[in-house]
């Protein structure tokens, strides 16, 4: 395990830098919020085909290319920065861990190939009304023939998924489904989000055939995992948005003059400034420590580590995000600017796998405490 | 986490690991923990302990073989904290010769000044005390006052140096000093090294918050030292300051920081045995409290890695003097909370616990070494980019 950057990495951060400057620059952000649909799928294809970007950390036999996690929370680092509007975290951090680690491997040789292609968008259905990511928040059920019924809501990019990974109840415990768009008795309906850069879907299932992953009921253990990884490239993401809500604030502070001087003069400010960014720096720690945790392969760690990074990243985004509309003043609180769209992307990131005081209990459960 | 460097290095460790446990005994092994940057406690003991270091030749693991060091790398070096941590061994009496003047000497010092004065720092039988501020220099440390003039072939000093850290036991002294009396701010200051064994230099211990005698006032009234005991350039000494200080910051909390982890396990285990566990608002602290130390470790390690690599480490280096010590602050009120009123009866002659002391000096860690403000400047201006402040 390597606790630095290789000069591989080095330039892969600035080769997926460079792509998203150049296609998920503000204008296209706010196109892409403003559309229902919230996608650029020649984007999309572009990311999948030329910079292999969906399947970096998906085995090549599946058509990836077999990177680590501290390669892929590069790319969420990045994305996180240009608050990337595409269904990557759902399909990548979500959809294509839960099937790496069911334990289905024709699933795996059926599904991943698509997704690292860039051909199929996907995302994991677990959140339902109660809004819990925990085994006993799942009430959706699945009869003996796998047909499911039931409702999953706050499915992220569930309004445009092509691939549906389903937690369900059997007889038997919670079991995994693999469910396609156009499945008979499958309707979708995309939520109106406070954050419009990240979209969400309630999906209704009525009766609706699905494919079993695995072996029925024993499902909670790898969708667990799945999370603690969804969990730590969040942090990530989370950590590159916040840098860049500190980098527009630093901007502003050395041209803005209030009496007489650059507020960024005025420590004031530039203390807020220095709070930031040691928030934002013990932040990247935080998900680095998970990023290695899982190239490492140990799963205790890797709970450990993700639930950490959770707790920590998510209040340490949202603060940031805060702090960067007050050093902007009036102008940080307008629509036009862009300060807002990451405040709200920290709001619903904060949220998205649990919240930081559950993260806490994960954390405080695994550390016997 | 840990950190992995390969078989080399390993026998290292092993060597260390098993010297650490065998030499790590009796009124040592009593003396676990004890001490700190600040801490005084226990020092004739915690000197012992760096002699029988010494002994083992553990001290000075990359200074180079001629100084009397082991001659190993960065690597060894780190490791050889890490290891020392772990082992919850007495925090090193000698800790401002070997972590600041070594280092600085090493940097910037003649070839004879190094002869000197590296092996009697390792041997343990020079203290040093470090003269950087004053009554009216402290984080402003370029208005510095004390004057420095050469008479023949000695300096004659003259002024007042303050909080100076186990200044009482000092056998040397280095001070910054004003050698060109018409010089401004940065400009005509020079780094002098200073013997305390004289008429000229009036060491007097000051009371710290805990009721120890840590750190000292120097009254410097025609203290002589020789004339070529300057370190770097005459008119230099900012440079060579800087440099100093700038060591201060970096690896010197490291070990310190693997020392809070203990005090956050500590108070897990207080936590659990007054059943605070099961209050809500409590244990949120406590946990914020365990992943601020996770946190210090993994901003330390990513540094470390750093640094080996051969690479410029990133701005975490510069943000973490700054984490640490506001989280380790809280840590120790959060510890005196669950501690409750037991926690606030002392022993006699205001004799502290460990818990008490590390609360009570943990107070100095936002102050010292440059305070938190001063690091906000820095990373703000340094890392960041912003304006300056104002400066005459
Ligand atoms: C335990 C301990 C051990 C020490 N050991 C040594 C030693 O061995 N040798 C040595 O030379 N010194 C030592 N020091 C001194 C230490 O370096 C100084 O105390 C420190 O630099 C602050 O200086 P000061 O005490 O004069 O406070 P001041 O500089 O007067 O600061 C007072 C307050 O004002 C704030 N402040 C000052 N300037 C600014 C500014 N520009 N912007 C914003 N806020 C500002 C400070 O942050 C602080 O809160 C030690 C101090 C302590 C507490």
């Amino acid at each position: 395990m390597d606790l630095t950057f290789s000069e591989e990495q080095d330039e892969l951060r600035k080769v997926v830098r460079a792509f998203l400057a150049r296609h998920s620059d503000e204008a296209a952000v706010r196109r892409l919020a403003a559309d229902p649909h919230g996608l650029d799928t020649v984007v999309w294809r572009r990311m999948a085909t030329e910079l292999g970007l969906q399947g970096l950390a998906i085995p090549e036999e599946y058509g990836g290319s077999g990177f680590g996690y501290v390669d892929l929370g590069i790319v969420f680092e990045e994305a996180g920065r240009a608050l990337l509007c595409a269904p990557y975290f759902a399909t990548v951090a979500l959809a294509a861990e839960a099937l790496l680690r069911c334990d289905d491997e024709r699933a795996r040789a059926d599904l991943l190939p698509g997704i690292t292609s860039g051909a199929t968008v996907a995302t994991l259905a677990l959140t339902e009304e109660n809004g819990r990511w925990d085994e006993t928040g799942i009430g959706l059920t699945a009869g003996d023939d796998n047909r499911l019924t039931g409702v999953k809501t706050y499915v992220p990019d569930g309004h445009l998924a092509d691939l549906f990974l389903v937690a369900a109840r059997t007889a038997s415990g919670i079991s995994l489904f693999a469910v396609e768009a156009d499945a008979p008795g499958l309707t979708r309906t995309l939520l109106p989000t406070l954050d419009q850069t990240r979209k969400q879907a309630r999906v209704e299932f009525r009766d609706t055939p699905a494919r079993l992953l695995g072996t029925e009921g024993t499902a909670w253990p790898a969708l667990r995992r799945t999370l603690a990884t969804a969990s730590v490239l969040l942090a990530a993401e989370q950590v590159g948005g916040a840098a860049a809500a500190l980098d527009t604030a630093v901007s502003y502070a050395r041209i803005r003059v209030q009496y007489g001087r650059p507020i960024g003069s005025f420590q004031g400010v530039k203390h807020k400034c220095a709070d930031m960014l040691t928030e934002i720096e013990s932040a990247r720690s935080a998900a680095y420590g998970g990023l290695w945790a899982l190239d490492a392969g140990d799963e205790t760690q890797t709970a450990i580590a993700a639930a950490l990074a959770q707790a920590f990243c998510s209040e340490a985004f949202t603060k940031v995000a805060g702090d960067s509309i007050q050093v902007h003043g009036g102008i940080g609180f307008t629509w036009e600017h862009p300060a807002h769209l990451y405040l709200k992307r920290a709001k619903s990131s904060e949220v998205l796998l649990g919240t930081p005081a559950y993260h806490r209990e994960l954390l405080a459960a695994r550390l016997g405490i | 986490m840990e950190l992995d460097f390969g078989p080399a290095v390993r026998d290292f460790r092993d060597e260390l690991r098993d010297w650490l446990a065998e030499h790590l005994v009796g009124e040592f092994a009593e003396h676990k923990g004890v001490g700190g940057p600040t801490d005084g406690a226990a020092w004739e003991v915690r000197l012992a302990w760096d002699r029988e270091l010494s002994a083992g030749n553990w001290l000075g693991v990359g200074w180079p073989k001629e100084y009397g060091g082991r001659g190993l790398g960065l690597v060894e070096e780190i490791v050889f904290e890490y290891e020392y941590a772990r082992a919850n061994a007495p925090y090193r009496a000698t800790c401002g010769a070997l972590d600041l003047l070594g280092p600085m000497l090493l940097a910037m010092g003649s070839e004879e000044q190094k002869k000197r004065f590296l092996p009697p720092i390792l041997a343990v039988e020079e203290l040093w005390g470090q003269g950087f501020s004053e009554p009216g220099a402290g984080s402003d440390l370029a208005s510095v006052r004390t004057r420095a003039e050469l008479d023949g072939e000695e300096w004659v000093i003259d002024g007042q140096k303050v909080w100076m850290s186990f200044g009482d036991h000092a056998d040397w002294l280095y001070v910054l000093a004003r050698t060109d009396p018409d010089s401004q701010r940065h400009k005509g200051l020079t780094m002098l090294l200073v013997p305390t064994d004289q008429p000229g230099v009036d060491i007097r211990p000051i009371r710290n918050l805990a009721g120890q005698d840590e750190f000292a006032e120097v009254f410097l009234s025609g203290a002589r030292t020789s004339a070529d005991l300057v370190v770097g350039e005459v008119g230099g000494g900012w440079r060579t300051a800087m440099t100093t200080l700038g060591i201060e910051r970096g690896t010197t909390l490291l070990p310190l920081q693997l020392g809070y982890e203990r005090e956050a396990d500590a108070l897990i285990e207080l936590a659990r045995e007054r059943g605070a566990l099961d209050d809500p608002m409590l244990r949120r602290r406590i946990l914020d409290a365990w992943i601020s130390v996770r946190i210090m470790r993994t901003t330390n390690m990513r540094t470390v890695a750093e640094l080996i690599a051969g690479r410029t480490p990133g701005a975490q280096a510069t943000t973490a003097k700054l984490y640490a010590s506001t989280r380790h602050q809280q840590l120790g009120h959060l510890a005196m909370e669950l501690a409750g009123p037991a926690g606030q009866i002392v022993g006699e002659d205001y004799g502290l616990d460990t818990r008490q002391r590390s609360f009570l000096l943990s107070l100095a860690e936002t102050i010292y070494g440059g305070s938190s403000e001063i690091q906000r400047n820095i990373i703000g201006e340094q890392v960041l980019g912003l304006p300056k402040d104002p400066r005459p």
